[in-house]
């Protein structure tokens, strides 16, 4: 049976990388008395999965983890027993059995929402009300984004499905496929070079609020939170 | 934002270092106390970077000790990374402890524990970071009292200007006691000097500021006296005796970042029986305590249940001499499959019991074969008193490739006492032998891949206090050298060479370790000098700036010929002879003649050398002497 497993990421544990979350989640689920399944061979290890890699200093209101279980209590019950293994700054929030049929947690990633905030003092000196209109009317928006490779452009424009500023803060929905991810600072300098500015030394506060699939098609997509797919309720079990 | 999520180190430092989570404390199981409620805070620290020194044993004991206490909270303290090192300098953040984020300065105590002598700067950057005069004389009322403890404390004198307090012994037996006197010297107004004066008084406490050093002529101590009435002239180690009913960490801070020691530890036992001449452990731990079998099994499955681990080691200076090690091996083998953990086994030594056990625990093709023989021939073995024959090697090499094994790692010393360069050329024969051995044993059609990794790795022996070879002379640079070449040279001669790696240490390093582990008071300037030099990270070979400690002796008047190339003569007063840990002096001069005469000692089981660890009432010849109903006392 696959769960998805849904937490924040908030405080001083923003600092920890995501692979050292995925050793905290393997610990976890053994303090907590899980009973998870393992791959077979010579050292076998936990089934589990990650949606989408959180960068370090980022804090989360949605993060998404799939496993893999050989029997379940209630999904109540898992939240409790891993918020009980867990640390201040991971906390879950919701635990859902996941359809046989869906997808796994990384690969049906498609878009993420973010807010994105200013450190004091290193809010840009542009109008953002007045600049962003114009920013979104472009054709295009493009950036010069260097890889391995070498430097490639890049078009932001088809990737951002949602932006808009608050005053405070941005509202972003953009695309976190693998294929396209968009990072919200690639944004936030795309639109501060329009008015030849460039962005502070680690000025943005990022919060990811969720993680979306795409349950429409490509052309019209529906994007439908992670952790609305699949149920609370156990199946029932059938008699052979 | 709550105030447990109040950290030292900005977000733009923490974006920009190696590994912030070093910093940032917060693992499981780690504690915080409302400092309100608090008489006595305690910085714990291992002068060295996290994840080294989150893999300590002795401080997460301490720190479960101190933590059960509620009038008292310990927190962790590590040496920042470099990154951090020099940004906190350049800012001016002062060194702070991980779970409270506070500064180490606000403290009531600033516990090291001091475990190889290549750490030492790193303690002087402890304090400097922190804020703390590096000489203790210089240390205000509104200075933690520094602390030192472990291994390096039996001989603390290169570091005694540094120290307000040596403990020396094991930490279960006197904290309370200490703290008590602390809480007491504190509510009553005493000055710092005051509460010091007391606090040399307690058993196992050496407060070096009451102590005096008067040279001969020829550099050697001619007096050590305590310099005020009722500071006692000899200090006697600390030590648990009853290791079961004693403190021990049921949840271990489980660190984020993988960490060298990423597993549960079970300490089975503390000391050993087997007195080999070379090891300072094994003589500083005496006498052997076990644990009892069932207390064992009950905190394997309590700690892997509180940490989550997927690993169990066991953990004591010679595991195979555990009485109940098969019992407790088959236990964690039947548990830890059903819970998908694995066993670490060190220390075991190869037979077919180790064998059986080890290819239950580890995968036979991947994992290797580990034999530390020390010496190359028989008669150095002897002379070290390693209790390891080249036909018990051999045997279990031959056991070991019938079961599947194809790989053996090989530890040796060079520059042991009496070493000629037959010993050396023995370090190449015994290496080909296992080759050979391997080609006798497994037939042609079963050699997986065709052949045998044998790796053979040696070290430079460091003389060590309290060890027989105390009064040894160690070799030089050259030496050391000269003799890795030689072995190297005889290893390319074996007719099996091509199934031979050789591996040799640096040489430099060894003979520093040699001047601090043997040195006195005078070495406390040399280490000031050299880590206001720059030093620091000297257990780092790649920081490690051997010209500077060079220059930096001389420039003290001092020579690395008289600390370590020299051979002490018994009558010597040593910096270290106040302490007493149990081994007597005499015990361990008969134990240098005896390795001049390459005479070998039965270990305790066999036969009770004498060695004066009895008097703490433990070890096999007291328990024997007891059972028999005869009266205690000294061997």
């Amino acid at each position: 049976m696959k769960l998805r497993v849904k937490f924040k990421k908030f405080g001083a544990v923003r600092f920890i990388g995501h692979l050292d979350v995925m050793r905290f989640f393997q610990k976890a689920i053994r303090r907590a008395g899980l009973d998870i399944a393992y791959t077979g061979g010579y050292s076998p290890h936990q089934i589990m999965t990650f949606a989408s890699p959180l960068g370090v200093g980022l804090e989360s209101n949605g993060e998404y983890m799939d496993i893999e279980v050989n029997s379940l209590t209630s999904c109540s019950d898992v939240i409790e027993r891993l918020n009980n293994a867990s640390v201040q700054g991971i906390e879950i929030t919701s635990v859902k059995i996941l359809p046989d049929n869906a997808g796994n947690a990384m690969a049906s990633v498609a878009a993420a929402k973010y807010t994105v905030r200013f450190r004091d003092g290193r809010t840009p000196n542009i109008s953002i009300d007045s600049k962003l209109p114009v920013f979104l009317n472009q054709e295009k928006i493009e950036i010069t984004k260097k890889t391995k490779k070498g430097i490639r452009e890049l078009d932001l424009k088809p990737g951002i499905f949602e932006l808009s500023w608050d005053g405070k803060a941005f509202h972003m929905l953009v695309d976190a496929s693998s294929a396209g991810n968009i990072k919200p600072i690639q944004i936030i300098e795309a639109l501060l070079s329009t008015a030849d500015e460039i962005l502070q030394e680690n000025a943005l506060l990022i919060t990811r609020e969720d993680v979306y699939t795409n349950t429409g098609t490509e052309e019209n997509p529906i994007f439908t939170s992670l952790g609305d797919i699949g149920s609370e309720l156990l199946p029932t079990v059938a008699e052979d | 934002m709550n105030n447990q999520d109040r950290l030292a180190l900005s977000d733009d430092i923490l974006m920009k270092i190696e590994k912030p989570e070093r910093y940032i404390g917060h693992e499981v199981n780690s504690i915080i106390k409302d400092k309100e409620k608090i008489d006595v805070r305690f910085a714990m620290c291992f002068p060295d970077v996290y994840e080294i020194g989150m893999s300590h044993l002795g401080i997460q004991i301490l720190y479960d000790m101190f933590n059960s206490w509620e009038d008292v909270w310990c927190e962790r303290v590590y040496s920042p990374w470099l990154d951090l090192d020099a940004i906190m300098r350049e800012e001016k953040i002062p060194l702070f402890a991980l779970e409270s984020q506070d500064p180490i300065k606000e403290f009531d105590f600033l516990g090291i524990t001091i475990q190889y002598e290549m750490c030492y700067t790193n303690i002087l950057q402890v304090l400097d970071l922190s804020g703390i005069p590096i000489n203790a004389e210089d240390r205000g009322e509104d200075c933690p009292i520094v602390i030192g403890g472990g291994p390096c404390t039996y001989n603390p004198e290169p570091l005694a200007d540094f120290f307000d307090i040596f403990y020396i012994g094991e930490g279960e037996t006197q904290y309370r006691h200490l703290l008590d006197l602390y809480k007491k010297c504190k509510s009553e107004g005493k000055s710092r000097k005051e509460f010091l004066r007391k606090a040399a008084k307690v058993p196992g406490m050496y407060v070096p500021r009451f102590y005096t050093v008067e040279y001969n002529q020829d550099g050697t101590i001619k007096c050590f006296t305590p310099t005020e009435e009722g500071i006692p002239a000899t200090v006697t180690k600390e030590i648990q005796m009853d290791v079961t009913d004693t403190y021990y960490p049921m949840k271990p801070v489980v660190p984020f970042i993988k960490v060298t020691q990423d597993r549960v530890v079970l300490e089975i036992q503390r000391g050993c029986i087997r007195g080999c001449r070379f090891c300072q452990a094994g003589q500083l731990y005496r006498p052997v305590r076990e644990r009892d079998v069932e207390t064992l099994k009950k905190w394997a499955m309590e700690m892997l249940k509180n940490t989550g681990h997927e690993e169990i080691s066991l953990s004591s200076l010679s595991s195979s001499d555990y009485s109940k090690l098969p019992e407790l091996i088959d236990f964690l083998i039947e548990e830890c499959n059903k819970k998908h953990t694995n066993i670490s086994l060190p220390s075991l030594r190869i037979d077919a019991f180790s064998l059986d056990v080890m290819s239950k625990v580890q995968d036979v093709k991947k994992s290797s074969l580990t034999f530390a023989p020390e010496a190359g021939s028989q008669r150095l073995r002897n002379v070290i008193n390693k209790g390891l024959t080249e036909d018990v090697i051999l045997k279990g090499a031959a056991l070991a490739f019938e079961g599947g094994w194809t790989r053996v790692k090989l530890y040796f010393m060079l520059g042991l006492p009496t070493e000629t360069e037959d010993d050396i050329r023995g370090i190449a024969e015994l290496s080909n032998k296992i080759a050979a051995t391997f080609f006798d044993t497994v037939p042609k059609e079963k050699r997986v891949n065709g052949k045998i990794q044998i790796v053979a790795s040696t070290s430079f022996f460091v003389p060590k206090p309290f060890t027989p070879f105390q009064w040894a002379r160690q070799c030089t640079k050259d030496e050391f050298i000269e003799k890795a070449y030689q072995t190297r040279k005889a290893i390319s001669e074996q007719l099996n060479q091509k199934s031979i790696k050789y591996n040799w240490h640096e040489a430099d390093a060894s003979v520093l370790e040699g001047v601090l582990a043997r040195g006195d008071r005078r070495l406390c300037r040399v280490i000031r000098r050299v880590y206001e030099k720059g030093s620091f990270y000297d257990a780092w070979s790649e920081y490690y700036n051997n010209e500077r400690w060079l220059e930096t002796i001389e420039e003290c008047g001092l020579s690395v010929e008289f600390y370590t190339h020299r051979e002490r003569s018994v009558d010597e007063i040593l910096p270290w002879d106040f302490i007493d840990c149990g081994v007597t002096k005499e015990f361990l001069k008969r134990e240098w003649e005896k390795a001049q005469r390459e005479e070998i000692s039965e270990n305790c089981k066999m036969k009770c050398q004498g060695c004066g660890a009895a008097k703490f009432g433990g070890g096999i010849c007291f328990q024997q002497r007891h059972e028999q109903g005869l009266v205690t006392g000294g061997c």
